[in-house]
């Protein structure tokens, strides 16, 4: 395994190395040399069983102005970088692809039995409503072997158990996706947000991407990842994007913090079944942002806090709060090589590990924003973009719509929150909305 | 290119009208790698090598190792966005990018020049040990991170814009000059060779592994040649020059050559 590790670090490209080497070992050399050399997997391994260490490529295309662009310039530009994965893992998130659903969450769900399919359905029937059901379309490709059955459901929150249920609608689908993945054997939820999607599984992402026909969607934000799975066995739940309602990250890197990250995020509530570093990225966006209510920027600020060091230099107002923030959310800090692209639905946010591990590169062009593993794999689809730059360590880069700037103009960089922290709810009764009664 | 440095001295027939900036004589083959995969761009690049002395890349994108080991008396003139590992171990070769270059451009690179007319990403000069980059922009984090030097291979990189931080981070060896900014670490674990920047740097970035100075007359002997250098190269599309300034300039160097001898053997 170390003379493949050595050889996966050498053809990588990407600054040193791509982590391949630390944690995993002899269990998995054979299958770790046989993926590198094409060969199908013997045993299939799965996120969950073993951690493996990783690198990859990442891109997104948006549009500030919302309008929408069909999948083809995000192929492309993650197809250009094909040498940066090795074919065990590609994947899209793409915002704005369902508008006559807007208003309902887009499950798009895995399944690996007909069972897995039945039992899901009847779980679905009982706590949501669905609007509409069908299989994903897709296109058969060569080299996409033994896909999944693959479904998206339109759904509501059931209204009654909702307000039974004594949480907020949010936290509500969360719960239930999370014990989806979690008890339904054969079965993955691979994206639950409005009018957003997940479109991912085992294969080179330009192979994803014309297997999932993604020319014929079109979206005003698009991430893609190519995978070299490291830390993990690759399948088609653990490829990139992970997703957790509007949320999707794609990651690539190495996260060293993972267990300290794992044990902050299981304290409320999250279970990290994948343990990829992807999911815990995810989690503590959702953590921090959707239920502490602070801004992603801010979120991204904390998982990549300036050092003691630099702390030290500051003026004194500024170095206390950076204190308080290291404090208070010391667990929460991000440690290890990583480049981030996260998704949401008011926009893109790029985030490099503070001593800058990876390369990530952004460029623009009108309303277009383009970010990417390598400069080239934006010139391939914008051979004139302009402001072409590195996103520097440790500063989160944001890309919003212009219409989510435009509400947010009142409000300083680091205090933009979405909505009010959630009061932490107990209680069985619905929640109550202001200035309507029960 | 021949004229200017000892490493590619041997590059003789290109003759002094031979240059960087756009009135070189037309490159005797054209190869365009569009999306071809980097190790048949590689294959077909070697080629043409073969036959030509002078080969011109058309549509790079991003393709790895382009100018991987070109010896001396070969030279690649690069159109588009060449792949990471630029001229790594390149050994006496002349690469030049009208554009420009990403991750660990001169990876290794023992001899020869890489000329970018743009800016490049991290790493560059990684591990590098003799021949010298010209950057016309800025560069990216680690730049010239382990560079070394051995008797008459003194490797140099010159970068005119800002660098990225940790700068010369275990910088053994060699030159490395930045006209710009320069980030935070700098020279972090330096135990050889100088940096000459132009600009003071960032408050707290130095530790005390290394000690900042004036330049003195030694130091413009070296560092007068290489800013002439880079406005022979790139003044033109610049519109400015920089070599007048050279006495302006600061010095990093080592505070020890062996920072870390006490730490695990007492």
């Amino acid at each position: 395994m170390q003379e493949v590790s050595f050889d996966a670090t050498r053809v990588g490209g990407a600054p040193f190395g791509r982590g391949c080497g630390a944690r995993q070992r002899s269990a998995l050399g054979r299958a770790g040399c046989d993926r590198l050399c094409g060969a199908p997997i013997e045993a299939r391994l799965r996120e969950g069983a073993v951690r493996i260490p990783s690198g990859c490529a990442i891109a997104a295309i948006m549009d500030r102005s919302g309008a929408r662009h069909d999948g083809s310039d995000i192929v492309k530009a993650i197809e250009l970088m094909h040498d940066r994965s090795n074919g065990l893992g590609g994947g899209f998130a793409a915002y704005g692809i369902y508008p006559a659903y807007r208003e309902l969450y887009a499950f798009h769900v895995m399944y690996e039995s007909r069972d897995a399919r039945a039992e899901v359905e009847a779980y679905l029937d009982t706590y949501f409503m669905c609007e509409k059901q069908e299989r994903i379309p897709t296109e058969p490709v060569a080299s996409i072997k033994n896909p999944p059955d693959l479904w998206r459901y339109f759904v509501a929150p059931h209204t009654m158990r909702l307000n039974m249920s004594g949480v907020d609608e949010a936290e509500y689908v969360m719960r239930h996706v999370v014990r989806i993945n979690k008890n339904v054997d054969g079965a993955f939820v691979a994206s639950s947000g409005k009018d957003m999607g997940a479109f991912k599984g085992v294969g080179y992402p330009e192979d994803i991407g014309a297997f999932y026909r993604l020319d014929e969607y079109r979206a005003w934000a698009w991430t893609a990842h190519g995978r070299f799975p490291t830390n993990t066995p690759g399948w088609w739940g653990g490829a990139h994007p992970f997703t957790l309602l509007n949320w999707s990250v794609v990651h690539n890197g190495e996260v060293s913090s993972y267990d300290a990250n794992r044990r902050y995020v299981e304290q409320f509530g999250y279970s990290c079944e994948l343990q990829t570093d992807t999911e815990v990225i995810t989690y503590l966006f959702d953590l921090l942002c959707r239920r502490g209510g602070l801004s992603p920027e801010m979120a991204a600020h904390i998982m990549t806090a300036p050092s003691w060091d630099a702390i030290d230099r500051m003026p004194a107002e500024d170095a206390a709060f950076e204190t308080a923030l290291r404090t208070v959310y010391a667990s929460a800090l991000v440690n290890g090589p990583f480049s981030v692209i996260l998704g949401s639905e008011e926009g893109i946010l790029a985030i490099n590990d503070r001593l800058k591990l990876r390369a990530l590169m952004a460029g623009e062009k009108g309303s277009m924003v383009y970010l990417a593993s390598e400069q080239a794999a934006i010139e391939a689809v914008c051979p004139d973009a302009e402001n072409i730059r590195p996103i520097e360590g440790g500063e989160p880069f944001v890309v919003q719509l212009d219409e989510v700037a435009r509400r947010q103009d009142d409000h300083g960089v680091w205090s933009s929150p979405r909505h009010a922290p959630l009061a932490h709810e107990t209680g069985v009764l619905p929640r109550r909305e202001e200035g309507r009664g029960l | 290119m021949g004229t200017v440095s000892a490493a590619s001295a041997a590059n003789k027939q290109e003759g002094a009208q031979s240059c960087s900036s756009g009135f070189a004589p037309a490159p005797a083959e054209r190869v365009t790698l569009g999306a071809l995969h980097f190790k048949e761009a590689n294959e077909q690049v070697r080629q043409a090598l073969d036959r030509v002395d002078d080969v011109a890349l058309e549509d790079v994108r991003a393709q790895r190792y382009l100018g991987c080991a070109l010896p001396a008396g070969k030279r690649l003139r690069i159109h588009g966005t060449p792949g990471n590992d630029l001229a790594c171990f390149m050994d006496g070769g002349t690469v030049e990018v009208l554009g420009n270059a990403q991750d660990q451009v001169g990876n290794t690179m023992n001899a020869g020049e890489v000329i970018v007319h743009g800016r490049c990403g991290d790493a560059a000069g990684y591990a590098m040990r003799g021949g010298r980059v010209f950057i016309r922009d800025g560069c990216g984090w680690r730049a010239g991170i382990h560079m070394k030097a051995y008797d008459a291979r003194q490797p140099v990189v010159v970068v005119g814009k800002d660098a990225g931080s940790f700068l010369g981070e275990y910088m053994a060896g060699g030159v490395f000059v930045v006209l710009g900014e320069t980030g935070d670490y700098l020279a972090r674990g330096m135990h050889g060779g100088v940096i000459y920047l132009k600009n003071p740097p960032r408050a707290g970035a130095l530790s005390d592994e290394v000690v900042l100075s004036r330049v003195d007359d030694a130091d413009l002997a070296v560092l007068a040649p290489l800013l002439a250098e880079y406005d022979r190269l790139f003044a033109a599309e610049l519109g400015y020059r920089v070599s007048a300034e050279a006495s302006e300039f600061f010095r990093v160097t080592p505070a020890s050559s062996r920072p870390y001898a006490s730490m695990y053997v007492r």
